[in-house]
Formats: structure tokens, C-alpha cells, sequence
């Protein structure tokens, strides 16, 4: 056998795949295994193939995601814990021919800024919001989050969560469905290939609909993983997330242009 | 002569953010400064110049929608009175750390808590010394009558885009409810996209093409770095303070005594030293315009002419007199007279306590 050598591969007809020049060299801050750094991936992706990279304003969260910043190379906003609905919301109204969207966790949207976000679900903002799901507060060390599953473990819930004294997880994507101000609610995970895949088409279908000036805003939840809050491996959190996330944040449509689906 | 009008002070506010070439005016509303937000929305400031106004679901809300439309170049602003203005404190603190400018009125009313709906300056503190977290001031200008309520609008904007900071308005709910007659100045053209791109390019409004993108945030993880943005706003401020300070003096050349009043206090304060003068007491009156820079320089000269004594006359329990003794250093007398929890002096119960505090005290 002959040897093949490296600059004999690297040749652009043999280029199937590469980073977005929409995501910067900067390494990123998220745990391995974290499905944080693969849906900001996806969402460059549909900027960069959408020709927005000149028109796009994103709002970055505090949490895990507070340095979404660093990474995401588009004009960004670092928003208070909660408030980016209502920043992006001054932000299009002010820009309606920008492209505008929200980048939140769980703690972000579904607690402290859960009145931002009802509210600008309810007056149709013309943006899209990415809310990534994984039941846990990761940044502060993996305290109960609104979407902590019953009996979940966490540094806040170290007998599990309670739901008779510390609520049930909030179901904030459904909720938000019900209000005629959405035009499109989805729910996707990124943690295998296929997954990705499926979710970048809903996160494009989401920018499609605000670039179409269709009449709503655009939420795309990414239910994910916490390896690290979980206290997992990344395979075996996966492999957790798929058997107890999914049961109770079911994957797939919500809410496709302006209309419920039924179950 | 521009346009007169008899109006209210916040609807003077309001008109003066249409002509200044506001962008959007964010708010919620809260008596007694709801006139603004409702002027607004029946002037349809939208089809005369393009204005966005937009009635937000809460106070904290309307300072982020600040925060993001500041954040993009254009000219915004809010007004409120003192139980929504502790509200914004959080978002304050991050636009004055990522150095967004806006506009903030506040038409302070009194408290502390739900207080009451009259008219109060016990905000001062929270106005001059910061308000939010972090080591930051605000400059602040305090209106003293329903013209000015108008005039410190433009103002107010040159002051936040030349140093990129919030600036806020300091007004109360008798200068807000009043009316007055007001010159109006003409409409003034707002700012255009390609300005904006030439002139802030901070602005996060689309990353320019072959450029780096724009970021702004309150947020550095390294202390060094961090501490390095502090000497960089504390540079700024010492600017400010150099740069930027207003009062006036009123029958202040011949004054044995002074009266430091801003505001309605202020207003009160000069048919006092009316009364005062008919008696043959020498006494003028330092108003301050701008509450933060405060008027160090006119103090200090006042005290080195040989002033007998201060009086500090504030709807307040005493928080400006704090800044007058802080400048006076005891070189003479500095003495508070305050009424508190929305109850105004009247000119009498002044002159009063000029004599008896300042003069016979």
C-alpha cells in the first residue's frame, strides 16, 4: 500500500463539511458532550445560508450561554438575566428589516424572564427566540431550574425535586403556544446527527418566518443535555435525556404557521 | 419665537421627545407621569415622524427595550416615577457598564415603597450616588419648571450620545402635573441609518461588511480587564464632572445666605427670598440644574466671598445637604430643611427656617 499523505486529502473537491465563518476560532466555554455548542453552530449555519450575516443582531442570555458572544460572529447584545425579549423587541421594532433572535436557557427564559418572554410571545414579535432546555442551572453549578423533572436531583433539590413544595416542571413552550402572538413552536434536540439535523431545519423554517415578515414570533426549544449538572458522561446523559426529557418534553411540532397542531 | 403652548409638564416631556428625534419611547405606566406615555400614544408620534412607542409590559421590561434599542444607535427613552425608577436600577447599571445612552425621566413621587402619588425629591440619593450595583454615576437634570421640562430633552440626548450613558431626568409630580406656558422648540429630524453607521460604530445593528463584529456587554470575567473598563468609566465621569455641570444663581451678589434648592424646591424657594428680601435679609439662591456633576465650584466661591450659612431645601429628608456639606467642608454653616412623604413647604415655612436654622440658629 502506498502512503497517502495529508495534503493529498485537504484539496476543496474533497471538502464535505466545514465550520462556519459565522462561528469564531474562539474555544469554546461549554462542557464536552454539551449540546450548547452544536445548536450555536446550527444557528450560524442557517444565518450564513440565509445571507443574513450582515443583518442579524443576536441577544445572548446569562447562564451557560452568557458568552454566546464570543463565539457567534454577528453584532450581539448581552442581555440582563431574562430581559432579552424585551431587549430584541426594542431592537426590531427600532430595525424591522434586521434580523433579530434571542439565545436563552431554561433558568434565562422559563423563570426570572418568563413575563419578557410571555409577553413578547403575545404581541408577536417579529424575532425568534432559541430556548435550550436541560433542566438543570449549569453556569451557577446545577441548581433546580423551572424545568427540573419531579425527583430530579439537584444541588437545590438534593432529595430530588418535590413537586408538592417546589412546583412542577414548567411546560413554558406549550404555554407559550396557546397565545395567538406565535406563529411557530417547536421542539427539537441535537444530541445525535439526525437530531441536528432536524432541528437546524426548524431553527431555519423560524428565521424563514421572521425574514417573510410572517405575522408572529419564531420559538425553537432544543431540549439538551447537562452532563456536567446531571453528574453523567455525556453518552450516558444522552442516553438519561432520552429516557426521561423526552417522555415530558416531547419532541416535534408545536405550532406551525399560526396553527395548533393536534395531538 | 417657537410654537407656545400652555401644557403639563409631562406632556411637555413628551412632546419634546417627538421633536428631539426620539427613535422609540418605551414605558409602563404610573401615576403621576402617566400623561406621557398616554400623550404619546394619542399624538401618533409614529405618523409624524416615525416614532415608535411602545406600551411595555413592566418598568424593567421598558429599561431593557432601552437597553436594546440604545444598543443599536438610536435615540430612546422612558420616563416613570420612583417605585418603577427602583425598577430600572438593574438595567441602569448594565447600560452605564455597556455604555448605552437613553434618556430616563423620572417624576419622583413619595416614599419610600409604594409611598404615595405627590410630588417628592427623596430620589436624590438614587439618582447622584449611582442607584444600581457597581461603581457608576449618571449625569441628571433636574427641571424647574414645565419649559424646562421641554428644553433638557435635547439636551439630555447630547449628553448621553457624547459620553454613551444613560442620562437621567430628574423632575417631581408637581412640575409633572403643572402647567405652564412652554415655547416649543421646532422638530428636530431624526437621526438616519446611514448616520447612525458613520457616527456610533458601536452600534450593534448588523455587522458591517468586512468588519468585525460589534458587542455590547457589562460582562468581563477577567478582574484585570474588568477593572481596566472601571479606570476607563471613571475617566469618563471625571469628564462629566469637568465638562458638564449647570445651576444658576439667583440674587446671589449681594447674598449673606444661600439657599441650595433644585426643582420645585427651587421654585418655592425664590418667592421665599422675596418674603426674605421685603424683610432686608440678603439671601440668594444656588439652583442646581444638574444634580450629578454637582456644583462644587459655585459652593466653593460662595463659601471663599464669605457666605454666613446654607440652607438646603429639599422635598426630602436630607440628601442633598450631604453634597453641600461634602463641598462646604464646615468652613460655615450648612443647615437641611425638608419636608417629606409628598408634602411640599410652602414659601413661609422656608424664610422661617432660614431664620431660625440659618441666621439665629
Amino acid at each position: 500500500m502506498s502512503e497517502i499523505a495529508i495534503q493529498d486529502i485537504i484539496k476543496p473537491e474533497n471538502l464535505v463539511y466545514e465550520k462556519t465563518k459565522l462561528m469564531t476560532d474562539k474555544t469554546l466555554s461549554y462542557c464536552p458532550g454539551c449540546g450548547h455548542g452544536t445548536t450555536h453552530r446550527l444557528i450560524m449555519e442557517v444565518i450564513e445560508e440565509l445571507g443574513q450575516e450582515n443583518e442579524t443582531i443576536g441577544v445572548a442570555p446569562v447562564g451557560c450561554s452568557v458568552l454566546a458572544y464570543e463565539f457567534m460572529n454577528v453584532d450581539m447584545q448581552e442581555a440582563a438575566h431574562g430581559r432579552a425579549p424585551a431587549v430584541a423587541t426594542a431592537i426590531k421594532r427600532l430595525w424591522p428589516k434586521k434580523v433579530v433572535f434571542t439565545y436563552q436557557g431554561d433558568g434565562d427564559l422559563a423563570a426570572i424572564g418568563t413575563a419578557e418572554t410571555i409577553h413578547a410571545c403575545n404581541r408577536g414579535e417579529q424575532i425568534v427566540i432559541v430556548f435550550i432546555n436541560n433542566g438543570i442551572y449549569g453556569m451557577t453549578g446545577g441548581q433546580m431550574a423551572p424545568t427540573t423533572l419531579p425527583g430530579m436531583k439537584t444541588a437545590t433539590s438534593p432529595y430530588g425535586r418535590d413537586i408538592a413544595t417546589m412546583g412542577n416542571p414548567l411546560k413554558i413552550t406549550e404555554l407559550v403556544a396557546q397565545l395567538p402572538g406565535t406563529y411557530y413552536v417547536t421542539r427539537h434536540s441535537v444530541h445525535t446527527a439526525a437530531a441536528a439535523r432536524k432541528a437546524k431545519r426548524a431553527i431555519k423554517k423560524a428565521f424563514q418566518n421572521q425574514l417573510d415578515g410572517k405575522p408572529g414570533l419564531s420559538f425553537v426549544e432544543v431540549v439538551s443535555n447537562c452532563n456536567s449538572g446531571w453528574k453523567m458522561e455525556p453518552v450516558q446523559s444522552n442516553i438519561w435525556m432520552e429516557e426521561n426529557m423526552f417522555p415530558y418534553y416531547e419532541l416535534g411540532d408545536i405550532k406551525v404557521d399560526g396553527k395548533l397542531l393536534s395531538k | 419665537m417657537g410654537e407656545l403652548r400652555l401644557m403639563k409638564g409631562n406632556e411637555a416631556l413628551a412632546e419634546a421627545a417627538v421633536r428631539a428625534g426620539s427613535d422609540g419611547y418605551f414605558g409602563y405606566p404610573i401615576t403621576p407621569q402617566s400623561e406621557v406615555i398616554e400623550y404619546l400614544m394619542a399624538e401618533k408620534p409614529f405618523e409624524r415622524t416615525g416614532m415608535v412607542v411602545l406600551q411595555a409590559e413592566s418598568e424593567v421590561a421598558a429599561i431593557n427595550m432601552l437597553y436594546g434599542g440604545g444598543g443599536t444607535g438610536k435615540k430612546v427613552m422612558t420616563s416613570s416615577s420612583s417605585p418603577g425608577i427602583s425598577l430600572m436600577q438593574e438595567g441602569l447599571s448594565y447600560m452605564a457598564g455597556a455604555e448605552i445612552p437613553c434618556i430616563v425621566a423620572n417624576i419622583v413621587r413619595g416614599g419610600p415603597g409604594l409611598g404615595d402619588i405627590q410630588p417628592a425629591q427623596s430620589d436624590y440619593f438614587q439618582s447622584v450616588k449611582g442607584g444600581g450595583h457597581g461603581d457608576y454615576r449618571l449625569p441628571v437634570l433636574a427641571p424647574a419648571s414645565v419649559q424646562e421640562m421641554s428644553d433638557f430633552v435635547p439636551i439630555s440626548y447630547d449628553l448621553a450620545f457624547k459620553y454613551r450613558t444613560p442620562v437621567l431626568i430628574v423632575s417631581d409630580g408637581l412640575i409633572g402635573q403643572m402647567m405652564e406656558k412652554v415655547e416649543l422648540f421646532d422638530q428636530m429630524p431624526r437621526i438616519t441609518d446611514k448616520e447612525i453607521n458613520e457616527k456610533y460604530p458601536w452600534a450593534t445593528n448588523g455587522k458591517p461588511k468586512g468588519k468585525e463584529r460589534r458587542i455590547l456587554t457589562s460582562l468581563d470575567l477577567d478582574p484585570h480587564k474588568l477593572e481596566k473598563h472601571n479606570f476607563h468609566l471613571q475617566d469618563k465621569y471625571k469628564q462629566i464632572e469637568a465638562n458638564e455641570v449647570r445651576y444658576e444663581l439667583i440674587d446671589c451678589d449681594d447674598a449673606e445666605y444661600i439657599i441650595v434648592a433644585y426643582g420645585s424646591s427651587s421654585r418655592i424657594s425664590q418667592k421665599a427670598i422675596q418674603l426674605a428680601r421685603a424683610e432686608g435679609i440678603k439671601v440668594g439662591i444656588l439652583r442646581l440644574i444638574t444634580l450629578w456633576p454637582f456644583p462644587k465650584k459655585p459652593i466653593d466661591e460662595l463659601v471663599i466671598k464669605g457666605i454666613k450659612g446654607f440652607l438646603a431645601v429639599e422635598m426630602s429628608a436630607g440628601q442633598m445637604v450631604e453634597d453641600v456639606k461634602l463641598t462646604v467642608r464646615e468652613r460655615t454653616k450648612v443647615e437641611h430643611f425638608g419636608r417629606y412623604g409628598g408634602v411640599i413647604h410652602s414659601p413661609e415655612e422656608v424664610l422661617e427656617a432660614l431664620k431660625t436654622k440659618i441666621i439665629g440658629g
